[in-house]
């Protein structure tokens, strides 16, 4: 394994360092030490190589990650992995608020607690939240999957689009146009696979959770709708 | 049976005119606000109301046509690597694909870099048409993210983080469903036939401290290469523009409310923003209290449409300017010589706006491929080449009339001012007078 640390040798070779790892490389492996809560960490790294984050970081850890599988052994502050396209992020402790913004596929798996705007605008990423999430998560959600084993916040899933909510606990409140929906065993089975690859397995059972989607109402502009904003 | 006394003739009312009266109706009919392409239309203090001097005993001209006017631009060149050099300042607004048709996209890249200038993707991402004709090419980083992602932002020349724009500053937009055609709705990740809705903030950050680590996370993504811009709208000028260069901006992008959008509500349109005559000086004021004028380059929009404007604009203070309701005019939009399609629509040329409806007749603003396929984005290019090339000859006439042998050495005092409301805005003293309102008042 290789080992970077990051006070003693800065963000920006971090990056440019991680980033030349694109293509073939024998170095798949790295650790991170003395993160001290750096933004930007492991940002837009594009192979398939394993990350270990260990430390709190602050914003933006893994953004856009493409491929590559990092786990963070701390919390993580707002962004994380956001706009990700593929790969793997896991947070072992909580993160701060808009986890997965916009991200557009991969997994992002948070043990903790996720604060305000989980999800937000998320399009085809998967997120699984072993704790609870914070209010207006999955706003305008537009597709990918977000499982959450704890507690929802005011307005999940506001303005949402195709994107599908799972949540165990209690739901503070729907947002506009989200809706409970019918669990049917494609969903089961969907929600069976999200929790393995989530390391959540061992925690919660697919029958356990309730699923929440678009009423669809608000898909084209309508005059009648409009106290619904 | 007629009176033997004069008859008071009919007399409308100012405040409640034909116009308004319209509207009231139209509101009351169809319960919902106008939705409408373009920027404001209402009369607004401009360029036009102001005027270059010229040279004089004290100041002495170049020579037309034989001593040289520079107009390059570099932009970037704080903290990118690779800043951008354009052969001229007139750059291409962002306009998306989606609100824009795929060869009307291929049409500005191919004028511009004919011309040698960048163009700017839009919400919506970028496209292969662009990219594959935009020499250089300004990838917007918008709230939406529709298409975002690292490989575009890595191909991009530069990167722009859209805060906010001219028309409709603190709005987001709405890209109807009856545009949304199977390609668009696979960049934007949403079903085919639905109402886009692109946000008014972006969902990861708030604020100018945010904007900053923002910025740093964008930066370490395409390794410090990129030049970043930060585009705002003409709300607050003077704030933004510091607040931006605060954030770490290479450039800043100031659009004033002249500026179009592809759709969005009239009221929005009139009535939010200010002109950008208003803003140059204001943005001017944020750099040189800064120390950064000509260190961060300052971009400004919205009403752009000769070399005089250009001029104008760079004399009060702005690196290079952007267009984009001209440059669709360049490329055939509001021709006359589609009046009898726009009078099907129900509307006139010079006067269609409702580009969210996907109808335009010059194949433009659509995605219906009857109406896009006539157009012909070879032709287009070479429209938008000539005029980009028009509009640069304009401006060097004037500056070398000023005696300036690039387009940068423009200042304020080669201007005068028709108006009061222009003298206080642009910060130049009214024409015959010495007196700038307002200047010994407070900015």
């Amino acid at each position: 394994m290789q080992t970077f640390d990051l006070a003693a040798r800065g963000l920006r070779e971090l990056n440019q360092t991680l980033h030349g790892l694109s293509g073939t490389t024998n170095q798949t492996a790295w650790e991170i030490i003395n993160t001290r809560g750096s933004h930007a960490i492991a940002v837009g790294l594009d192979a398939e190589v394993d990350i270990t984050v260990r430390g709190t970081t602050g914003y933006y850890c893994a953004g856009m990650n493409k491929l590559a599988t990092i786990r963070v052994q701390g919390s993580t502050g707002p962004g994380v992995a956001e706009n990700m396209m593929s790969g793997t992020v896991i947070v072992e402790g909580d993160a701060s608020q808009y986890a997965g913004a916009t991200g557009r596929g991969g997994l992002l798996v948070i043990k903790g607690n996720a604060s305000s705007r989980c999800g937000i605008s998320m399009k085809g990423i998967d997120i699984v939240v072993h704790g609870n999430i914070g209010h207006m998560s999955a706003f305008m959600a537009q597709s990918g999957n977000l499982v959450v084993l704890g507690d929802a916040g005011d307005a999940l899933g506001d303005s949402l689009y195709e994107a599908r909510l799972f949540v165990r606990g209690n739901v503070k409140s729907l947002g506009a146009d989200c809706i409970e929906k019918e669990m049917r065993p494609e969903h089961l089975e969907l929600l069976e696979d999200l929790l393995r690859r989530g390391e959540a397995d061992a925690k919660a059972k697919p029958e356990q959770f309730r699923r929440y989607g678009s009423a669809r109402k608000l898909y084209n502009f309508n005059i009648d709708n409009a106290s619904a904003y | 049976m007629t009176s033997e006394f004069p008859h008071t003739p009919p007399r409308k009312s100012y405040t409640f005119s034909d116009a308004v009266n319209a509207d009231i109706r139209r509101a009351a009919a169809t319960g919902i606000y106008d939705i409408r392409g373009g920027g404001t239309k209402r009369f607004l203090p401009h360029f036009d109301d102001l005027l270059f001097l010229g040279a004089s005993i004290s100041r002495y001209p170049l020579e037309g046509y034989r001593e040289k006017c520079a107009t390059d631009v570099w932009l970037g060149t704080r903290f990118a690597k690779k800043p951008i050099h354009l052969d001229i300042p007139v750059t291409i607004a962002g306009m998306s694909f989606g609100a824009l048709s795929g060869p009307a996209k291929e049409a500005l890249g191919r004028g511009a870099s004919e011309a040698g200038t960048s163009t700017t993707t839009g919400d919506g991402g970028m496209t292969e048409e662009e990219r594959g004709h935009s020499k250089t090419l300004v990838y917007q980083y918008l709230p939406s993210r529709y298409g975002m992602n690292p490989d575009d932002l890595r191909r991009a020349d530069a990167i722009e983080v859209v805060v906010g724009q001219g028309a409709k500053p603190g709005g987001g937009g709405m890209l109807l469903g009856q545009k949304i055609s199977d390609r668009v709705a696979m960049m934007r990740n949403l079903p085919k036939g639905i109402d886009q809705r692109s946000a008014c903030r972006h969902p990861d950050w708030t604020g100018p401290d945010d904007l900053e680590i923002k910025i740093l996370e964008i930066r370490e993504i395409t390794d410090w290469e990129k030049p970043i811009y930060v585009k705002v709208g003409g709300a607050r000028p003077y704030y933004d523009t510091a607040l931006a260069v605060k954030a770490g901006a290479d450039v800043v992008v100031l659009d004033g409310m002249q500026g179009g959008t592809a759709a969005t509500q009239d009221v929005f349109i009139e009535h939010v923003g200010q002109p950008i005559l208003a803003c140059i000086p204001q943005a001017v004021k944020a750099l040189q209290d800064l120390g950064m004028h000509r260190k961060v380059q300052l971009i400004v929009s919205g009403g752009i449409r000769s070399g005089a404007d250009v001029a104008k604009a760079m004399a009060l203070g702005a690196d290079a300017v952007a267009i984009g309701t001209a440059a669709l005019i360049a490329l055939g939009d509001n021709d006359p010589e589609l009046e009898a399609e726009y009078q099907k629509l129900g509307t006139t040329a010079g006067a269609y706006d409702d580009w969210h409806e996907g109808k335009d007749p010059a194949g433009i603003t659509t995605q219906d491929p009857e109406l896009y396929n006539r157009f012909d984005p070879v032709k287009g290019g070479r429209r938008l080449r000539n005029y980009l090339k028009v509009m640069t000859l304009e401006a060097q006439t004037i500056a070398r009339a000023c005696g300036k042998n690039h387009l940068h050495n423009l200042e304020p005092e080669d201007l005068c001012a028709l108006t009061i409301e222009a003298a206080a805005m642009a910060g130049v003293p009214i024409a015959g007078t010495n007196w700038i309102p307002g200047r010994n008042g407070g900015f």
